[in-house]
């Protein structure tokens, strides 16, 4: 097996805790990510989700454990690792475009102004602000400027994206329709994508595998559930697969019941677990069970070899 | 005629009318009684009679005199007798030129003690104890240094104008949202060009509050230490009016000083609107 695209290995943050003592946050967190892979993590407020994302974009320093990615330490931010925050942090005194080529000349600085505006009008035009360019980011709305945040960070084709729930703060409406966007533009540029989120369906229907973290403080990535369902996916129809429904019940048991208690494998790594294998959770839908069989075979074959 | 604009600037022309009639009523009635004794004070002014007893003119007399002053604002008939266009320039380029030296001085080094919290710390007590003093208490120490009346001048304008600015730029710099220096680090950016392409821009509103401040102090200090140098500028000229006792002269250039101040706020009011920007 090949070295991973991203190794992350038994990381950990410990805070003073303001009464002269600590508090970690989380402990021996160990992971990795393929290349092109989009793995989401969820788990309860205060599990130091962030804190992880922001370690691996390097805008954060852990206390013990290291980040690799493609075989070098990441210490200090890097244009190879895109970031795109809840609160969009986009620069309110440039417009839309501006945003953009602010990122895309720091990524290619040679480049001529036609080039960057050229190429950063692509992307604009990929999340649908075609329009709306030479807006400034109080002209837009909270969809719009989360668009911005999101094509920036993918114009500088970064080869970890980190997404730091780019949704939350977005109507359900609006999230829908930027989760499409997000599909689309990662089935093109397949980019490694890494995402919190609190939303199980968002994670159903972006992700490959989802990490689970347990509650902290001492929080672990506990599980890593592998998303076997077929793509393209989409939110019109994803509901009437059932292994859907396999998956969702599996997060949500592990959410309510399970998170305060669940720990990684004896190595600290991340139990895998596909739930289209195992036998079904809510025992009221037997006939999705059965319905699903075919595919299990097919993907328990993938589960051995993974 | 019922916009909240037009009734308040109708109100303004009121009020003015208003005043200005209290005030020629005022001066009208205390030149009556003419015939009293001249004190000794009008006898050394050489006045006899009404005509030469000191008053304050009214609204009238000043307005004629300002118009007359304003017809023919360059004129030079030497040290004592300049237009009082000459005079403002003089005073208008060394605010310009103290104010310009101490924005040199002030942005670079607010832009080092807002974003390194040792020079914070270092620097801050030097800062809170020159920043109470008043300008003109530099005055003789500049004078005996510098050797040079204009100069001096020149100083006192940078002593008084540095310290808004630089105390502005360093609270702007220091507060600067992490979210957009998040931005800049993680589009690698170095020191440099974080600071030109993020931090300037997210600053500039608070910047140019300082320097807002700054032009006003440095208006209101020019007219005293021009007073206390001599020779030109607007300063100079009221005191000189007032030795002349042409009180109509005297009133004209305190409405100029206005002016000229009002104008000053008002250009880095339209450049305080240029760098903001709505979050």
């Amino acid at each position: 097996m090949s070295k991973p695209f991203l190794e992350v290995d038994n990381l950990a943050k410990v805070f003073a805790d303001g009464q002269g003592g600590e508090l970690t946050v989380f402990d021996e967190v160990s992971f990795a990510l393929n290349k092109g892979e989009f793995v989401c993590i969820i788990g309860h407020s205060g599990c130091g989700k962030s804190t992880i994302l922001n370690v691996l974009a390097g805008l954060d320093e852990a206390s013990k454990g290291n980040v690799i990615m493609n075989g070098k330490e990441v210490s200090g931010p890097s244009l190879e690792r895109g970031v795109v925050f809840q609160n969009y942090s986009l620069l309110p005194w440039m417009t839309a475009l501006k945003n953009i080529m602010f990122g895309v000349r720091a990524r290619w600085p040679g480049w001529s102004r036609e080039q960057v505006r050229t190429h950063s009008e692509r992307y604009l035009t990929m999340v649908g602000l075609d329009k709306a360019m030479h807006r400034k980011p109080s002209q837009l709305s909270g969809g719009m400027r989360q668009r911005v945040s999101i094509a920036r960070a993918f114009a500088t084709q970064p080869e970890l994206l980190l997404l730091d729930e780019p949704f939350g703060a977005l109507d359900a409406l609006t999230r829908g329709v930027i989760q499409d966007e997000l599909v689309k533009i990662w089935s093109e540029t397949q980019q490694t994508v890494f995402m919190i989120t609190h939303d199980v369906d968002e994670a159903i229907l972006l992700s490959d595998r989802i990490f689970l973290m347990s509650n902290g403080p001492h929080a672990r990535i506990a599980e890593s559930v592998k998303v076997n369902i077929n793509r393209p996916r989409s939110r019109a129809t994803i509901f009437q697969d059932p292994a859907y429904h396999r998956v969702r019940d599996y997060l949500v048991d592990f959410l309510v019941n399970r998170s305060g208690t669940a720990t990684p494998d004896t190595q600290g790594k991340p139990r895998v677990v596909d739930p289209t294998l195992l036998p079904p959770v809510s025992p009221q839908r037997p006939a999705e069970a059965s319905a699903c069989e075919e595919s299990n075979t097919e993907s328990a074959a993938r589960a051995v070899n993974a | 005629m019922n916009s909240l604009a037009m009734r308040g600037s109708l109100l303004s022309l009121v009020f003015l009318v208003v005043m200005l009639g209290l005030w020629e009523l005022a001066t009208a009635t205390s030149g009556g009684g003419g015939t009293a004794e001249l004190s000794e004070y009008e006898l050394l002014m050489g006045g006899a009679g009404d005509e030469g007893v000191a008053r304050v003119p009214p609204p009238s007399a000043v307005i004629s005199h300002a118009i007359a002053e304003l017809a023919n604002p360059f004129y030079d008939n030497g040290p004592n007798d300049k237009g009082i266009g000459i005079q403002l320039a003089y005073s208008i380029y060394r605010v310009i030129t103290g104010y310009s030296m101490a924005l040199a001085v002030a942005l670079p080094l607010g832009f080092v003690i807002g974003m390194s919290p040792l020079m914070y710390k270092a620097l801050n007590p030097y800062i809170q104890v020159l920043r109470p003093i008043s300008p003109l208490a530099w005055m003789p120490l500049a004078l005996f240094i510098i050797q040079d009346s204009e100069r001096s001048a020149i100083f006192v304008i940078f002593i008084c104008s540095i310290w808004p600015m630089l105390l502005n730029t360093a609270f702007g710099v220091a507060n600067v949202r992490q979210d957009w220096i998040n931005v800049a680090r993680t589009h690698e950016l170095g020191p440099l060009r974080t600071a030109v392409t993020v931090i300037l821009p997210a600053a500039a509103p608070t910047i140019l509050t300082g320097m807002r401040i700054s032009i006003g102090i440095a208006w209101l200090v020019i007219v005293a230490a021009e007073m206390l140098v001599g020779g030109t500028g607007i300063g100079y000229y009221v005191w000189n009016e007032w030795n002349n006792l042409d009180l109509a002269s005297v009133i004209f250039s305190i409405l100029m000083i206005g002016v000229v101040g009002m104008l000053l706020d008002m250009a880095l009011g339209r450049a305080q609107r240029l760098v903001e920007f709505k979050e």
